[in-house]
């Protein structure tokens, strides 16, 4: 079975199981970065500042959702291909934008709009015009069931 | 000392996240998300050596990414770790194999360029 064969009900399974799991990586890093981010001290003058600040409560919390964000891309990684899962889990950075304007009402600029539109035209092209996997399966060891 | 840590960055995504999706893909798709599961696949990912190393390589970029956020701009330090995504395209393309349309070419260059953007 090869992912280029024309079984329909195999690929539209692959690719909601895709988009499923890369909403839980794109969910996991923006939430997690945003943590991180509100929890950093401005700085880190030693390099113990930067172990004892993990131990600060956001900067645990986002840390556990950046944990949960290298699983779930593990998972992407296992059937899904790098060429696609990078510009289709871009969609973050979109949302790193709206979140900005909505939670902290953070201004966003034309230029800002028109970036933020490549970047969605980006990944409705990766992600609605390709397919998740375009490698055979028969080079891989996988558990076929 | 900020364009070295962006060439630590930048390298050493390219290499974890090469090497991730190597690691995984020889694992084969994951089907089973039961608890149980998971942990044994955990027990199998961890002597999984590109998986490790990834892991390794993922760690040394997120440490030079705070570095880099103390000593610049966040409207800096987002795109140009953004060009990682071209620079991994080429290679799952060559590396990996994939079978790279001009779709995903075009996808990854517009994000790009909407990255540089966003964060100007």
């Amino acid at each position: 079975m090869t992912a280029a064969g024309p079984i329909t009900k195999e690929t539209a399974r692959l690719r909601w199981k895709t988009w499923a799991c890369a909403a839980v990586v794109v969910a996991s890093n923006v939430s997690g970065n945003y943590l991180l981010k509100s929890g950093m001290p401005a700085e880190l003058p030693t390099p113990l500042a930067y172990i004892t600040v993990l131990f600060r409560p956001e900067v645990t919390l986002g840390v556990l959702l950046l944990i949960l964000w290298l699983a779930s891309r593990l998972a992407l990684f296992s059937w899904a291909d790098l060429s696609y899962v990078l510009p289709v889990t871009s969609i973050g950075y979109v949302l790193v934008a709206i979140a900005g304007r909505v939670l902290l009402h953070e201004q966003i600029s034309n230029k800002r709009w028109v970036g933020i539109a490549l970047i969605m035209a980006g990944v409705a092209l990766v992600g609605g015009g390709t397919a998740p996997q375009t490698y055979s399966r028969e080079t891989t060891r996988g558990d076929r069931r | 000392m900020k364009w070295a840590l962006v060439g630590v960055i930048v390298g050493a995504t390219t290499v974890g996240e090469v090497l991730q999706a190597i690691g995984m893909r020889r694992h084969g798709e994951i089907r089973d998300f039961r608890l149980g599961a998971l942990g044994r696949l955990l027990s199998v990912l961890v002597r999984n050596w590109m998986v490790v190393a990834s892991v390794v390589a993922m760690a040394v970029s997120f440490f030079a990414y705070l570095g880099l956020l103390t000593v610049s701009e966040l409207s800096f330090a987002v795109p140009v770790t953004a060009v990682t995504c071209v620079l991994e395209t080429v290679l799952a393309k060559y590396v990996l194999k994939e079978h790279v349309s001009w779709l995903r070419w075009a996808g990854a260059s517009l994000v790009v360029f909407g990255v540089a953007l966003v964060s100007a």
